[in-house]
């Protein structure tokens, strides 16, 4: 590496400038390629069930998108993601059902609750060094997910609840046409998709990507290295908060704390590392991975979770840099085969 | 409320402790040899109590040597999690070790609930079910049973790390593995070491609490959890620490089910875990501003 470096002439200034201004316009692009194909896929895809899974994409993909901007770019690890999901949803489904609230209210009540829930827990345990927030969410993971199963009179406990629609100025999204339901879950998720392209190219996001190369590095900087990552674990439980309540008023009408358990988190945890961390891109590959995965198991009964859980450690043991890097290894290592083949027959004929 | 309910809370809290206590040395010691956080721990404990119970009722083997053969069988299980999927992934992150772990424990629950059935396998107590009284409280013998074994495998653990060579090689590791290495010792192998006495430990654990909880494919997994709280309680990688934090668990969770709501006990763990990070973050007999 340093070898090369030396060679090398370093690149300039107005270059890198250059390399950024074409990575964004060449990101403008992908996410209007993105949008493009969320407006004529249901056009494609006639069969509700595949609409269905499309739209749990959609949700896994704000999760993971949040989980993200957590992992990727602030080099924390939540083991307990799947509460602020399971707080944004039942927030907003008892506030809705039982109090008789409209869902956008609603929506934005559940977001203040799990942004305070969130604060309260990351503010003191993010100002410690190493994996404490990890430990902090698996026991907020657990603790909400105790809850939502105990306290009956308000979440209805393990049998769960009936949920309502979302109604704008009077007009109801319907339950029973699952496009409408699919347009109005991807509308949020290229809404948030935009936002988090933003945020991460923005100068806080380039503070949060300098204290996840170096912490300490970042603080020479004069970057507040625990403030940011508060901020961070902030906007990522907001992401699963916005997917809660999208959950919670989908055309299933019903909310059960299944869902928002510790295998929930774990399964976003992969969605992100087997995406590739730090990457815009990362969530879109490891929640269409999971999701599908996840699907194609249900058929094989009391086998699935046993598959599920081969797969798991199948997948991080030969893929630990994620699905892309992973994938592109083997290229080159295909690369390579064919190029030494192709030599050896040359050698051999002459 | 009485003194004596507290004293009876208090002391079935100390047999459930003693439980997380034995789970909590399983994660100290993988953690030692290898900074990962082993959450397929709580397989380990579910392994040993499901295998003793079918060595009773199916083959007819007397206790001590169905107890033997699940311990054997799930320091197997142990040694082939380490060199199936923990070795290959050694340099990987933390958060992939995580997963790997995860997914290990999913797929042993699985199989156990294809092996076993869903319903619970009840073990008969080691010496019979009569109550015995201490100052106005009762418990079972099986609970002397739990608090005999934690305090016989703490001891021997303590033993195996002061006395043997394998047990100062795994503590030379733990402290400095290049400074190990250089000294000739070969890290894998004391890797293989911790995972098969992490997963014998787990499976003492599961014999003994079996009587008292019954044996059923899905215990493992909050087993483990509560394992795990205990071992940061009393701060990750500290073998007595992890004693400690399991028994103040226990009887924690015990006093809170009892004198606040028995609904929300689970919860009570990582209630106590959180609080306890914040004050003191590197657990109760943790080093100062060690890494988890």
């Amino acid at each position: 590496m340093n070898a090369t470096a030396e060679t090398q002439p370093q690149p300039v200034a107005e270059n890198e400038a250059l390399v950024m201004a074409r990575r964004r316009r060449a990101q403008k692009l992908q996410i209007l390629s993105l949008f493009a194909l969320v407006i004529v896929l249901p056009l494609a895809v006639r069969n509700s069930y595949y609409i269905h899974v499309i739209i749990f994409i959609g949700l896994n993909l704000i999760l993971a998108t949040g989980l993200n901007l957590l992992m990727g770019y602030a080099g924390q690890v939540s083991l307990g993601h799947a509460a602020f999901f399971g707080i944004g949803a039942y927030a907003s489904g008892i506030l809705t059902a039982t109090y008789g609230w409209n869902a956008w209210p609603a929506m934005l009540a559940a977001l203040v609750v799990t942004c305070l829930v969130a604060w309260l827990v990351g503010r003191p345990t993010l100002r410690l060094k190493g994996h404490y927030l990890a430990m902090a969410t698996l026991g907020v993971g657990i603790i909400v997910s105790v809850v939502l199963r105990q306290w009956v009179d308000l979440t209805g406990g393990p049998a769960g609840m009936k949920t309502t629609g979302i109604t704008t100025f009077g007009w109801e999204l319907r339950s029973d046409a699952d496009v409408h339901y699919y347009y109005f879950v991807w509308g949020w998720v290229c809404v948030l998709t935009i936002l988090f392209a933003n945020l991460v190219e923005s100068r806080p996001g380039r503070a949060l990507r300098a204290l996840h190369d170096s912490e300490l590095a970042a603080q020479i900087l004069g970057i507040d290295t625990a403030a940011f990552k508060v901020r961070a674990f902030v906007i990522s439980a907001a992401y699963a908060s916005i997917a809660g309540t999208l959950y919670a008023h989908s055309s299933m009408r019903f909310i059960s704390p299944t869902p928002f358990g510790f295998q929930t988190s774990i399964a976003l945890l992969v969605m992100v590392v087997l995406g590739g961390q730090g990457t815009l891109w990362g969530p879109v590959v490891g929640a269409v991975t999971i999701t599908f995965i996840q699907e194609f198991l249900r058929p094989f009964g009391e086998w699935e979770i046993v598959v599920y859980g081969l797969i798991l450690m199948v997948l991080m043991v030969v893929m630990p840099g994620g699905l892309a890097r992973g994938l592109g290894m083997l290229w080159h290592w295909g690369r390579e085969r064919v190029g030494r083949l192709r030599a050896a027959r040359a050698g051999g004929g002459a | 409320m009485t003194a004596v309910q507290v004293w009876q809370f208090f002391l079935s809290g100390l047999t459930t402790g003693g439980t997380y206590a034995l789970i909590a040395l399983g994660f100290s010691l993988v953690y030692n040899a290898t900074g990962v956080i082993n959450f397929a721990q709580g397989e380990f404990v579910m392994l040993g109590g499901m295998i003793t119970a079918t060595a009773i009722a199916a083959w007819g083997l007397p206790l001590w040597l169905a107890a033997l053969i699940a311990v054997a069988i799930t320091t197997v299980v142990g040694l082939v999690l380490d060199r199936a999927a923990i070795r290959p992934a050694r340099h990987s992150s933390v958060v992939v070790l995580i997963i790997i772990t995860v997914g290990a424990s999913i797929f042993i629950r699985g199989l156990a609930s294809i092996i076993w059935g869903p319903n619970e396998r009840p073990l008969p107590a080691f010496s019979g079910e009569a109550p015995i009284v201490i100052f106005g409280a009762t418990i079972t013998a099986q609970s002397l049973w739990v608090l005999g074994a934690t305090l016989v495998t703490a001891l021997i653990m303590w033993a195996i790390f002061e006395y043997t060579i394998v047990g100062k090689a795994m503590r030379a590791c733990a402290i400095n593995p290049h400074a190990a290495q250089l000294c000739g010792i070969e890290l894998s192998r004391m890797v293989s070491w911790s995972f098969a006495l992490a997963a014998a430990v787990g499976a003492i654990a599961g014999i003994v609490l079996a009587p008292i909880t019954m044996a059923q494919y899905n215990v493992g997994t909050m087993l483990g959890l509560k394992g795990f709280c205990a071992a940061i309680l009393g701060g990750l990688g500290n073998g007595l620490g992890g004693i400690l934090g399991g028994l103040v668990l226990g009887v924690l969770e015990a006093l809170g089910a009892g004198l606040v709501s028995s609904q929300y006990k689970d919860a009570i763990a990582f209630i106590v875990l959180i609080i306890v990070l914040l004050i003191r973050p590197s657990g109760l007999l943790g080093r100062e501003g060690g890494d988890p």
